[in-house]
């Protein structure tokens, strides 16, 4: 019932990766790390969803306002590997039209 | 058919760091009930969408209050009741809330998902109350796939 954030800068892209969950508890904690970076001037952010097992509107939330954010800064935002459970709630809102979401890579094709 | 074999009931404090406790308790309860992984999935997402929403909005910068969950075990379905004293919500802004519909990112609202997806993953849902809101949510047992987990749980209905 936690989150664990590793953040790690390569070639001027800020990755992002979660394992754990993401709730009302471990949200805040994700914005701490997230919400900086997206105020970053022209930031490319992409996150690792692929270990996240939970995640409700709470982290929906959250991926909304960075976009936001990120957009306004002329910066890009990328979700990557969301396992199908994440990818649902992203499906059944809608959202999976405005985010950038690449499923495409596979754990280690990267 | 109608008669709850089983009923829990959880009254725990309404913050956030207790929501994952729900989650558990309510996933081992759809499990023991044969419910499929998927469907213990939208469960724990809806309990958990109606918990936050209570941890976050009926209780605003006031005292701490509670929130109690029910849980209705019965034959072909878990009804699950989630209950804050708290303010409860505007209506009106209600059908304003929902997923994105051809909605650009600007007109987003980061909150309002949580009860477009309680609608979305149950079966049945009423939210109800004057002071305080009431959610409760239904989701059906689909009886054929999973027969052996239910006759392990509840008492076998006459055939």
């Amino acid at each position: 019932m936690n989150l664990h954030i590793t953040q790690d800068t390569i070639d001027t892209i800020d990755h992002l990766q979660l394992v754990g969950e993401v709730d009302a508890y471990t949200a805040p904690k994700l914005k701490e790390v997230l919400v900086p970076l997206t105020e970053k001037q022209g930031a490319t952010i992409v996150i690792d969803l692929q270990q996240v097992d939970y995640m409700d509107s709470t982290g929906l939330g959250i991926f909304v306002g960075a976009l936001k954010s990120t957009k306004k800064n002329d910066g890009t935002m990328k979700l990557s590997g969301m396992t199908e459970r994440v990818k649902r709630l992203f499906e059944i809102t809608g959202l999976t039209e405005v985010m950038d979401i690449d499923n495409e890579v596979k754990g280690e094709a990267r | 058919m109608n008669k709850a074999s089983d009923f829990i009931e959880l009254t725990l404090p309404a913050k956030a760091d207790y929501v994952g406790v729900v989650r558990l308790t309510i996933s081992g309860v759809a499990n023991r009930m044969g419910f499929s992984f998927d469907e213990i999935e939208d469960i724990k997402i809806a309990v958990s969408e109606a918990c936050t929403n209570a941890v976050n909005h009926a209780y605003k910068g006031a005292e701490e209050g509670q929130i109690r969950i029910g849980c209705g075990v019965y034959d072909n379905r878990l009804e699950i009741m989630v209950v804050d004293r708290g303010k409860s919500f505007d209506y009106d802004t209600l059908n304003q809330l929902g997923p994105v519909n051809g909605k650009s990112i600007d007109q987003l609202n980061e909150g309002g998902l949580g009860l477009f997806l309680i609608e979305s993953l149950m079966d049945k849902v009423e939210i109800s109350g004057d002071e305080g809101v009431i959610v409760m949510m239904t989701k059906y047992l689909h009886r054929d796939e999973v027969e052996e987990n239910v006759d392990r749980t509840s008492p076998a209905p006459t055939q």
